[in-house]
């Protein structure tokens, strides 16, 4: 039960981002919200590689030659993923920042545009 | 490069057929009907009396400006008829971003229902 | 030397955008009409390449490229493990790359004129190419992860165009919606490839579509691929982004946006037909007799979501008093004839007689849509984009009577006003006739549903050509030019392609479709270049 923990992080998080987004009205808090699904995912793609009573996946001049170690994809496809997650955080900010100068407020609701 | 009847080949569906080029012929040997016979008219007429004004049940004709339906408002009927669709559709589209991944949301537990509950 | 190039050539396609985005700030500081000209010629090089390549893949068959060198495998059958990044290339991948390569092109004819004026150029033309090399990547890749990193690409670099004129407020928050939208997509697209990679140790396409299992987890991946990439195609009810970002981006930027969301739409058919390729007549239930299949749970659903898709699209483009609103709403609807004869192919998979026949040119039809949807509403924008640059006004309520002076613009825009509503004989007709003769043979009320939407879509476009380029002349438009020279030559060349895919379709069909529709249904010719051992 204890090594399902973080599944069960990587749930309630993903959960808490996506109420995030859903159910709140200042922009800056959508923008959290998605980050905090990011993070979700990115604890999902890491926790895959672990096996029981492993280390790191590098080799040292350790004496015990059957040592497991965690699988290393993972940790490389976490590293792209979380690099990608910055580049649209810095995205998502700068299109707040100008959004701000133009309507001169940050509720979501007011930013229809939609029918005439 | 390619030849001559690869180029007119008839395109088949599974049940009909369609030429392109076969249509065109038709249609040009068509308006050549068309104008032959449109050229058998009257030519004896006054431009610019009462003979080519346009006829509006009688109420004067007003400059060309005023009369130009504007497009918002071509299709008034359809739309007043359809009034309770519309006003539904335009309930759903609001501008809102939030409201927009509540629909991705829905959109992925009703399929979560009939991949993965149902069957 | 042929060959050399041929056998690198996907390397080439995405490498050479690449290099070209990088280099063009740098061009850019020396002269402005030398980076134009370099850009057009980056991207006249990369369809050169693509041309090559289909060409090869059309006549010869499936290709493969191992980034890299080496093995494609380690070990062969059930166990092979794919350790590079693999490109495989059959007759789908070649007919989408025709279709995003050759559409940047054009809008960067289209934006030597278009675009003149504006200061930013050189960011313009660099996010162009990056757009380009995402959207390439996405095509030709055949690894799972390699495709969430290039889809990650292709919608920044999209988000930051869409929001290019900065100084209108509704196009930042336009572009903002858009990005929102994207990343919430991608994410959740990363959420299933990594329960598909925990599952089975594998992120080739290939191997996983080996080695799937129909399991629970499975399940919920499918779910959550199947979903993210139809909202990032544009399918009711997650469309609404759709007409903000097309309406709001500078014109030649939606023609290249139309390129990225045909490209997901590609995403979701390869994870449909080859990743559960295998499983697709795996009989799950059985209600009274009737066994379902995968494929018709599919197609239940695909069908159900196409319906709605066209009857809103098309009933909310009819009251829009935006030009390019309207243009992008009847875009939202084209998708859902896409979607029709997709869902149609899907249902009869595993029959045999006359049914499945209908099914085949079902798929042939919904392909050949792909192509001709783009060329169409790609028009459409051309000439929106056109008459904005003339009159700096897009309500519908306030133009009127432009055909006096700008006449070449009037006759293309009758030109894709017929093809989008499928009248003869443009090449709208044929990809719709196939659409609507298959899929009476399922169940007549769709035909009669997509056939309605096609006049109502006529009565749509008749209403704005009407409006805008009939009618009194008004005074403060009696003076607007003809649109530039380059603009012109742009519409010229899709005008072109329009009418010569309406006369000959015959030739379009099976040179160029049936091979993308043969390699979609034949999942194992897919796996098996991969998985069974060096052929």
């Amino acid at each position: 039960m204890i090594f399902n923990i973080p599944y069960l992080a990587v749930v309630a998080l993903i959960l808490i981002g996506l109420y995030a987004v859903l159910f709140r009205r200042n922009l800056i808090k959508i923008v959290i919200g998605v980050t905090l699904i990011e993070s979700g995912v990115n604890l999902f793609l890491i926790t895959l590689g672990y096996r029981k009573d492993s280390v790191a996946p590098i080799y040292t001049s350790n004496p015990n030659v059957n040592q497991a170690m965690a699988l290393p994809v993972p940790q490389a496809l976490t590293l792209t993923s979380i690099v990608i997650g910055v580049a649209v955080l810095a995205l998502m900010l700068s299109f707040i920042v100008h959004i701000y100068r133009h309507y001169n407020t940050l509720d979501v609701r007011k930013l229809g545009g939609d029918e005439e | 490069m390619i030849s001559w009847d690869l180029l007119i080949k008839t395109f088949t569906t599974g049940s009909g057929f369609w030429n392109p080029l076969v249509w065109l012929l038709i249609i040009a040997i068509a308006y050549l009907i068309v104008y032959v016979i449109r050229s058998q008219g009257q030519t004896r007429y006054k431009k610019g009396t009462e003979q080519t004004k346009p006829f509006l049940s009688g109420n004067p004709e007003v400059e060309k400006e005023k009369m130009h339906v504007k497009a918002s408002n071509l299709y008034w009927g359809f739309m007043e008829s359809l009034k309770g669709v519309y006003s539904s559709l335009n309930k759903m589209h609001t501008g809102n971003v939030s409201d927009y991944v509540m629909w991705f949301i829905v959109i992925m537990g009703v399929f979560l229902v009939v991949i993965v509950g149902v069957f | 030397m042929m060959d050399y190039l041929l056998y690198h050539s996907p390397a080439l396609i995405i490498a050479i955008p690449l290099l070209g985005a990088f280099l063009t700030p740098l061009i850019g500081r020396i002269n402005d009409k030398l980076r134009n000209i370099f850009v057009i010629i980056i991207l006249g090089l990369t369809c050169y390449f693509v041309f090559l390549l289909a060409n090869d893949v059309f006549t010869n068959g499936i290709r493969t490229y191992v980034f890299g060198g080496g093995a494609l495998t380690v070990g062969s059958g059930s166990s092979a493990y794919a350790i590079r990044i693999l490109f495989e290339i059959d007759g789908m991948n070649a007919f989408m790359a025709i279709i995003g390569c050759l559409l940047p092109f054009i809008a960067v004819i289209y934006s030597w004129s278009f675009m003149k004026e504006n200061t930013g150029l050189d960011k313009y033309y660099t996010l162009v190419l990056l757009m380009t090399t995402g959207m390439l990547g996405m095509i030709l890749t055949g690894d799972m992860f390699n495709f969430f990193v290039f889809l990650e690409i292709t919608s920044i670099s999209s988000a930051a165009l869409v929001a290019f004129w900065t100084n209108k407020k509704e196009a930042v928050s336009a572009g903002f919606k858009y990005i929102i939208i994207s990343a919430i997509g991608a994410l959740f697209v990363l959420l299933a490839i990594a329960i598909f990679y925990g599952q089975y140790d594998a992120l080739n396409m290939a191997v996983l579509a080996n080695n799937i299992q129909y399991t629970f987890l499975d399940k919920i991946a499918l779910v959550l691929l199947l979903a993210a990439l139809a909202m990032k195609s544009g399918i009711v009810p997650m469309h609404m982004w759709l007409p903000d970002a097309y309406g709001q981006a500078p014109s030649s930027v939606t023609l290249a946006l139309i390129a990225t969301t045909q490209a997901s739409l590609y995403g979701a058919l390869r994870v449909c037909f080859t990743i559960y390729g295998k499983q697709l007549s795996n009989v799950l239930n059985q209600i009274g007799g009737i066994d379902f299949t995968l494929s018709s749970i599919l197609a239940i659903l695909l069908v159900a979501l196409a319906l709605i898709t066209i009857l809103v699209g098309v009933l909310m483009a009819l009251k829009q008093s935006d030009l390019k609103r309207m243009i992008g709403y009847a875009a939202v609807a084209e998708i859902g004839y896409m979607i029709l004869a997709f869902g149609a192919a899907l249902a009869t998979m595993d029959t045999t007689g006359a049914l499945s026949s209908a099914g085949d040119m079902a798929l042939k039809g919904g392909i050949f849509h792909i192509i001709n949807d783009a060329l169409d509403i790609g028009l459409l924008f051309l000439v929106a984009g056109a008459v904005y640059y003339a009159t700096k006004e897009t309500s519908l309520n306030r133009l009127g009577g432009l055909a006096r002076n700008m006449k070449y613009t009037t006759v293309f825009f009758l030109i894709g006003l017929l093809a989008v509503s499928g009248m003869p004989p443009m090449n709208g007709f044929a990809s719709k006739i196939l659409i609507y003769e298959t899929t009476y043979q399922i169940n007549p009320i769709l035909s009669i549903i997509a056939i309605l939407s096609s006049i109502l879509l006529l009565a749509v476009f008749v209403k704005v050509f009407h409006s805008v380029f009939l009618g009194p002349s008004f005074k403060e438009y009696s003076n607007v030019k003809e649109a530039p020279k380059t603009m012109l030559i742009a519409m010229a060349i899709i005008a072109g392609i329009i009418i010569v895919f309406g006369l000959f379709p015959d030739l379009i069909l099976n040179n160029i479709i049936a091979p993308a529709a043969n390699a979609l249904v034949k999942p194992e010719v897919y796996i098996n270049r991969i998985v069974g051992g060096v052929l």
